[in-house]
């Protein structure tokens, strides 16, 4: 799919914010995004955050047989995916031209810059020797895909450690993290990426560019440095003609942006050490979610009740009203006081039956009430229709009416209430299991 | 079933929740026995006799029986008589191709804006903004924009964009600011005088006296698409202060 195209009033927008030093986040010309590093639940997994920038670092190890002119050193190989997720002009399982770029430069970065120590990866001298792969995936992309993937690499690395391997005569054993502690990577320095990106042919300079701002800028230097200001390398890009004091001031910016990030990495690699130690959830683990069901429906099991229906069906019929009593305080001895004498004892009872029996009785209660203004209201039909001729007027004081059946044609009262009342009854009821 | 949707009104619902389309167990005698019927809008889907759900959201319902899930989506899907703000790609022969931010392009005929005819063209340039409206917009078909009302006048289409920022929001935060007596842009009106084209799509133009003030509304836009009503006023109220 086609990336969204940049209309003319964002590019004419953003030079001149660019020329008065305004940014579209509102940071100054050399302040980085807001920078986050997070650890998956495995060694050599890191996510680093820049901004809405996201890319993922994987560090996996194989053994591999070494390359012939270089019979004991280990092999370090670098992979980044551009994957749609991380923005739809991204196209999945071909190498674009800027994946190309991307790979180059990292390889550049960490490789070239001897910051792994690969002779400390050899097993056996021309016959095993670890491969270090180090897969770099977009997780989603607003610009400065470089220092991310440059960042969560060395990350990454810092973070891996490799299976132990022991050698016994021609044997090789590869002992899992149980038998033995994993070995960390000797890592000589850390060179971290810095891109520079300028506008309107170089007089213009801004740090750590957005999406947008990396659309509309001429060119693009990039320059990897570690804490010790050596430069591994640099890179220029976009066809600019850039000044030696232009490329002289850029290093030392990118010297006091990598001393920061240095010191964010590290201090993120002992955060996770520790919460390792500690033995709780920490990086992509602790942000796994509580275990809450989320689903609406469930599936009911059928169970027989018929015995049971027919049973408590017995039971009703057999069973007697409950005396009427009036609850009123006794007091059988001075000094001793009893409330309610002669009711079922309810103290064991949980309260939820508690409320259920109250709701029962104050039902009882509601019926009864709906039982007198029953006969009143059809005291009051008759009336009118005595007077009105047969005219139905609807009386709705309270929800409860609209299910009153009149009888008109039947000036009996008393079978017509006891048959209303029943069916009263059977209504509450059936509410009741409504709301249950 | 009924009870159950409107049980759900206002909670967070994920894809595949499930509703089920069981009828009451009891029914009245007496009273005339209703057909349920539920209109569903998007998000949700019904599948033989289930009904699911298929956006993440908060479960909406409209007397006295429309549910919808409001969601967070930002991937624009054409509707007939939207209005979207388009960006033009493609100036090619008599029709521009406008890039609205869904999965294809659509076309605008250079006679549909207000006064063209064949003599007369409008002036427009790959990069243009244009604020139009959908007269196609169906399944597997190529959409269809124009910049006219059905009387012939541009009612507020056409090009415009001079000076202005454009950027995206959540096609939530575009229809909340659409729809009338918006809470978001009364608390907007209350900082700065600007001019905001507010495209169904999710595109939002804003216009002010400064690029200072242009980018804080920006910022403010983009930032209240996840917040709650206090947050945004206490966000509001610190910008209005100047503390951003």
């Amino acid at each position: 799919m086609k990336d969204t195209p940049l209309s003319n009033c964002e590019r004419d927008f953003l030079l001149k914010a660019i020329e008065e030093k305004k940014r579209l986040d509102g940071r100054q010309t050399y302040d980085y995004r807001k920078m986050k590093i997070t650890f998956g639940t495995d060694f050599g997994c890191c996510f680093v955050d820049l901004g809405k920038t996201r890319v993922m670092a994987q560090v996996s190890g194989e053994l591999v047989t070494p390359k012939e002119n270089r019979p004991n050193e280990g092999i370090m190989f670098f992979n980044i995916e551009l994957s749609p997720m991380a923005s739809p002009a991204f196209e999945a399982g071909r190498q674009s031209e800027l994946s190309v770029k991307l790979n180059r430069q990292l390889e550049r970065c960490l490789r070239n810059s001897k910051c792994l120590d690969t002779e400390s990866l050899c097993v056996v001298s021309g016959e095993k020797v670890w491969q270090i792969r180090v897969d770099v995936h977009m997780l989603n992309h607003d610009g400065n895909l470089m220092d991310a993937a440059s960042i969560a690499a060395i990350t990454a690395l810092c973070h891996y450690r490799r299976p132990d391997v022991g050698i016994q005569g021609d044997d090789v054993t590869v002992y899992s993290p149980e038998e033995r502690d994993p070995i960390p990577l000797s890592i000589y320095h850390m060179p971290i990426s810095v891109s520079f990106s300028f506008f309107q042919q170089g007089t213009y300079l801004l740090v750590d560019p957005c999406e947008r701002e990396e659309r509309v800028m001429d060119g693009l230097l990039m320059i990897a440095m570690n804490k010790h200001r050596e430069i591994c390398s640099i890179q220029s890009s976009g066809g600019i003609m850039l000044l030696k004091e232009q490329v002289m001031r850029c290093s030392k910016i990118a010297s006091v942006k990598v001393s920061e990030i240095t010191e964010l990495i590290s201090k993120a690699l002992e955060n996770d050490k520790k919460a390792r130690k500690a033995g709780g959830k920490c990086g992509f683990a602790e942000s796994m979610p509580q275990e809450r069901i989320t689903a609406l429906k469930m599936d009911e099991t059928p169970v027989e009740m018929t015995d049971v229906t027919n049973r408590a069906n017995d039971i009703v019929q057999k069973a007697e009203a409950p005396p009427q009593t009036v609850p009123s305080p006794l007091v059988p001895v001075p000094g001793v006081g009893q409330v309610g004498q002669g009711l079922h004892n309810t103290w064991g009872l949980e309260e939820e039956d508690e409320e259920e029996e109250d709701d029962e009785e104050e039902e009882e209660n509601d019926n009864s009430c709906e039982e007198q203004e029953e006969t009143k209201m059809e005291e009051e039909q008759h009336e009118k229709e005595e007077s009105g001729g047969g005219d139905v007027v609807e009386i709705s004081d309270s929800e409860e009416e609209e299910v009153v059946i009149l009888h008109p044609e039947k000036p009996d009262n008393a079978p017509t209430n006891t048959g209303s009342s029943s069916y009263q009854r059977g209504a509450a009821t059936s509410k009741k299991k409504q709301k249950k | 079933m009924f009870s159950g949707l409107k049980d759900k009104v206002g909670e967070v619902l994920l894809p595949g929740d499930e509703f089920s389309l069981e009828t009451e167990d009891t029914i009245s005698l007496t009273e005339r026995v209703k057909p349920e019927k539920v209109v569903c809008g998007p998000g949700l889907r019904r599948s033989g006799d289930r009904l699911l759900v298929c956006k993440s959201g908060v479960l909406r319902h409209k007397q006295p029986n429309m549910f919808w899930m409001d969601s967070q989506q930002r991937r624009y899907v054409p509707a007939k008589g939207e209005t979207v703000i388009g960006i033009v790609t493609v100036k090619s022969g008599d029709v521009f191709k406008v890039d609205f931010g869904g999965s294809e392009q659509a076309s605008l005929s250079y006679l549909a804006f207000e006064g063209a005819t064949k003599r007369n063209r409008p002036n427009v340039q790959v990069g243009d903004l244009v604020f139009s409206q959908f007269v196609v917009a169906n399944r597997d078909m190529e959409p269809e924009l124009v910049c006219v009302d059905s009387s012939g006048r541009a009612n507020g289409m056409g090009v415009f964009g001079a000076g202005g920022l454009l950027f995206t929001v959540s096609l939530g935060l575009a229809r909340r600011l659409l729809s009338p007596h918006s809470e978001v842009l009364s608390d907007l009106q209350t900082l700065f005088p600007c001019e905001l084209v507010v495209g169904m799509n999710g595109r939002l133009w804003v216009r002010s006296s400064s690029v200072q003030q242009t980018l804080v509304i920006t910022n403010l836009l983009q930032s209240c698409d996840t917040m709650t009503a206090p947050q945004r006023q206490e966000l509001f109220r610190r910008a209005a202060q100047g503390a951003l």
